[in-house]
């Protein structure tokens, strides 16, 4: 089942560090004090183009905008040199094989929702033949979501045997987390969640669908970030973090990286181990590279909306 | 168990933080200051003049007015003038308004204000834009409110003014503290004649040049400027009503000294050793954002820092790994650069000071860590500095070192922890870090601390009362007893 061979090193999950909501948020906005400036901005900006996973999650996504998806993913800005491609495309299973031939030879990996996302209420199987459609289709990466439910029923054992099994169905695919912060309602209870998934299995921890109104925060991505290190610390392994849904300015995304920064250091800041799931981003970022380089701001007519 | 192997994770980066200076452009300091006297700015007596320097670079700022007993006289003369003949006979509601007055301009002024503070004080740009200069304005703003309703802030007294104060204020938060020490006073309905420290008088020079802008009548503030003997001056002063003092507590020993014997009302604040407590339930990774936060702040050039640290040995190991992996990411540096986190030592003495105290816990034999930090090759540097394996009887636990130095200590119980804490002379705050209410609770009643913050450090508000216990000074600032200070309740 998970990388924790031994039982024993599982941790009691009710017993997971406490949070404190005040210190958090005023970390947080530390964080959003420091000032980023000139070249620092320039590369900060680079990195958060090549950690965006380029989003369409949608019940009208048709083949046709699936593949203007991917060819934005490879050619951000073409008017432009040296730009990254970004890190992913994201998109239901049903377009993955889509996906991955739009793909091809450009580096760009194709995750894959699964598991009945977002509401994830569908019984086991159903959820694992979902993740199992989605790597035999291709999927470098699956993004599943634990049960909310039986999560604030107590049913840890639960929640915890669901992401194993999962991890399982992925194969050589890696498995990022959805918490769904929004719904879990304390940071208390973030950090709890944040620690099952990466003790059964979890490559990656991801704040949310983007389906509900309360996606990812600064605090909530300090809180599981804090886990993650906590983690490392005590397992020697690196888990990634994903914030998805709300990130759509670049000042924001810098403000992350800087977290990231200083609460992890460099080696994760790179897109195999922090991402931006996110659908407008890159365009603001884009924006902001052009003003840089020219000193004055475009208009949005400038940049592709797919 | 087999060792794990050693993990960690690595915070150097090669995405660095470009410079982002404040810009000076916008503010104007002038090669000399005269002392405001009378609603004017006057030459010193003695014709001399003092520097006042920048510590991040020892560069000198201006040049400052060396204050004799003679200026003093002066302004306290003035102060009584304008006591008597004008601002004891406006009513509350006029009194108000020229405080009222004085926050907003504050306000409008803010950025010039953050901008002198740090030049002339150290102290980073982020803290004196984001704590120093707003609270000032809000301590004007928070008094101002009670001017017009002193008879409802006391039920059934008769509140009346004293007459003039005589207030020295510190060097580690010039202006708000000029503001925690005039605005009440104000409000009451007294007139002040108030010292600056020697080696921050700008701003309260820049202060004085706002309240003659805001047409505040002559005489109700005056600045005087220049050393301890000017200071002294206004202590012995036979016209003074009353002292305020905020400094170190060999200085607050000397004034009471002075003063015994005479009707002169008084409050001091002191020095402090608070003990900052982390309880294994505590939420850890906000602990350490505390501790920090407590003894880093402000160089640790603050009175109420939380510069003995005290951990349940359970967590201990934890704590400590997250606190030197913190300190790491402090930078240290140029205090107008917005990304700064720790600026420069006030002065060269202030930092001699400090490492004389490093050295004494290194010959005590506790254990050292400084994170490597790259500093500026001229001004005054103390990286930030921890010692664990101290005990009760290390000196670097017992005196205040007013610096960003943290002795740590381990307990095991409750009872224990509050022994050891209250084991010291001074009593001015206290920190506590636990998940439990009732334990909050049962700790704010036990510890001989003026201030004890629960879950959070260093957090002040015009209308919360500070003071200290024992060693650490009476009376209080800030609230309704810090108004109470400057008025007769009969």
């Amino acid at each position: 089942m998970s990388r924790i061979k031994s039982k024993s090193l599982l941790p009691d999950f009710k017993l997971s560090p406490t949070v404190d909501q005040v210190g958090i948020e005023e970390r947080t906005a530390r964080f959003q004090t420091r000032s980023i400036k000139s070249e620092t901005k320039v590369v900060g900006l680079k990195k958060v183009l090549n950690m965006i996973d380029l989003t369409t999650l949608e019940g009208k996504d048709t083949p046709g905008k699936v593949k203007q998806m991917c060819y934005k993913a490879q050619h951000l800005h073409d008017s432009m040199p040296d730009l990254p491609t970004t890190a992913a495309v994201c998109v239901y299973p049903s377009m993955v094989s889509l996906a991955k031939a739009e793909l091809i030879g450009s580096g760009v990996k194709v995750a894959s929702v699964s598991t009945a996302f977002p509401s994830g209420q569908a019984p086991m199987e159903v959820k694992i033949s979902d993740t199992k459609f989605a790597v035999d289709q291709g999927a470098d990466e699956i993004d599943m979501v634990i049960s909310r439910g039986r999560f604030h029923a107590g049913d840890y054992n639960f929640v915890f045997d669901e992401i194993a099994a999962i991890k399982e169905a992925c194969g050589r695919a890696r498995l990022k987390v959805i918490l769904e912060t929004g719904e879990l309602g304390t940071l208390d209870k973030v950090r709890r969640a944040s620690d099952i998934a990466m003790y059964a299995g979890a490559d990656f921890i991801k704040t949310s669908t983007g389906k509900i109104a309360v996606a990812a925060t600064m605090p909530v991505t300090l809180v599981m970030l804090e886990a993650i290190k906590d983690y490392y610390y005590k397992t020697g392994i690196m888990i990634g973090m994903k914030p998805a849904g709300g990130i759509s300015k670049a000042k924001l995304a810098l403000h992350y990286l800087v977290m990231v920064r200083e609460t992890l250091g460099d080696a994760w800041l790179t897109n195999e181990w922090f991402r931006f799931g996110a659908s407008s981003l890159a365009n603001d970022v884009l924006m902001q590279l052009v003003k840089q380089e020219t000193g004055n701001y475009q208009s949005a007519d400038y940049f592709s909306i797919d | 168990m087999a060792k794990k192997k050693q993990v960690e994770v690595d915070l150097n980066s090669d995405w660095g933080y470009s410079p982002a200076p404040e810009s000076k452009g916008h503010i104007k300091i002038k090669p000399q200051y005269d002392q405001f006297i009378g609603g004017k700015f006057v030459k010193p007596s003695n014709g001399k003049y003092f520097d006042t320097i920048n510590p991040a670079n020892n560069e000198k700022l201006s040049s400052i007015a060396l204050g004799s007993a003679k200026d003093v006289d002066k302004a306290v003369r003035a102060a009584r003038k304008a006591y008597s003949e004008v601002w004891s006979k406006l009513s509350g509601k006029e009194r108000g308004k020229y405080i009222f007055r004085i926050a907003r301009l504050i306000q409008e002024r803010a950025r010039e204000f953050s901008v002198i503070e740090s030049l002339d004080g150290g102290k980073t740009i982020r803290e004196s834009r984001d704590v120093d200069v707003p609270l000032a304005a809000n301590h004007f703003f928070y008094y101002a409110g009670w001017a017009d309703k002193l008879e409802y802030a006391f039920p059934n007294k008769k509140p009346t003014s004293l007459g003039v104060a005589g207030q020295i204020i510190p060097w580690n938060f010039p202006l708000l503290m000029a503001a925690w020490k005039i605005a009440p006073a104000l409000a009451a309905g007294n007139t002040v004649v108030l010292k600056p420290a020697e080696t921050t008088s700008l701003t309260a020079l820049k202060l004085a040049e706002l309240i003659k802008d805001s047409g505040l009548p002559d005489g109700v503030v005056n600045i005087v400027t220049g050393f301890g003997d000017t200071g002294a001056a206004i202590v012995n002063h036979p016209d003074v009503n009353k002292v305020a003092f905020t400094g170190s507590t060999g200085v607050g020993k000397i004034i009471q000294r002075a003063i015994a014997g005479t009707n002169k009302k008084c409050t001091l604040e002191l020095g402090g050793k608070a003990a900052n407590i982390i309880f294994e339930d505590a939420p850890i990774n906000q602990a350490v954002e505390g501790i920090v936060n407590g003894i880093y702040f402000n160089q640790g050039h603050v009175c109420c820092a939380g510069s003995r640290l005290f951990v349940q040995e359970s967590v201990y190991e934890e704590v400590i790994r997250k606190l030197k992996h913190r300190m790491n990411t402090l930078i240290v540096g140029d205090p107008m650069d917005k990304n700064t986190d720790i600026g420069a030592i006030n002065s060269k003495e202030q930092l001699d000071t400090i490492n004389k105290y490093i050295k004494i816990g290194q010959q005590e034999g506790a254990e050292f860590y400084q994170p490597a930090c790259k500093l500026p090759k001229k001004g005054n540097w103390c990286p930030p500095t921890l010692f664990t394996n101290v005990s009760q009887s290390s000196r670097i636990t017992q005196e205040e070192i007013f610096g960003p130095v943290l002795a740590v200590q381990t307990f095991r119980t409750v009872d224990e922890v509050i022994a050891k804490a209250n084991n010291t002379p001074y009593g001015l705050s206290a920190g506590i870090w636990t998940d439990k209410g009732s334990k909050i609770f049962n700790m704010t009643t036990k510890m001989r601390a003026g201030v004890v913050w629960a879950n959070t450090y260093n957090k002040f508000d015009p209308t919360s009362p500070f003071g200290g216990y024992k060693e650490s000074g009476f009376g209080r600032e800030g609230g309704l007893q810090g108004l109470s200070a400057y008025l007769n309740l009969n």
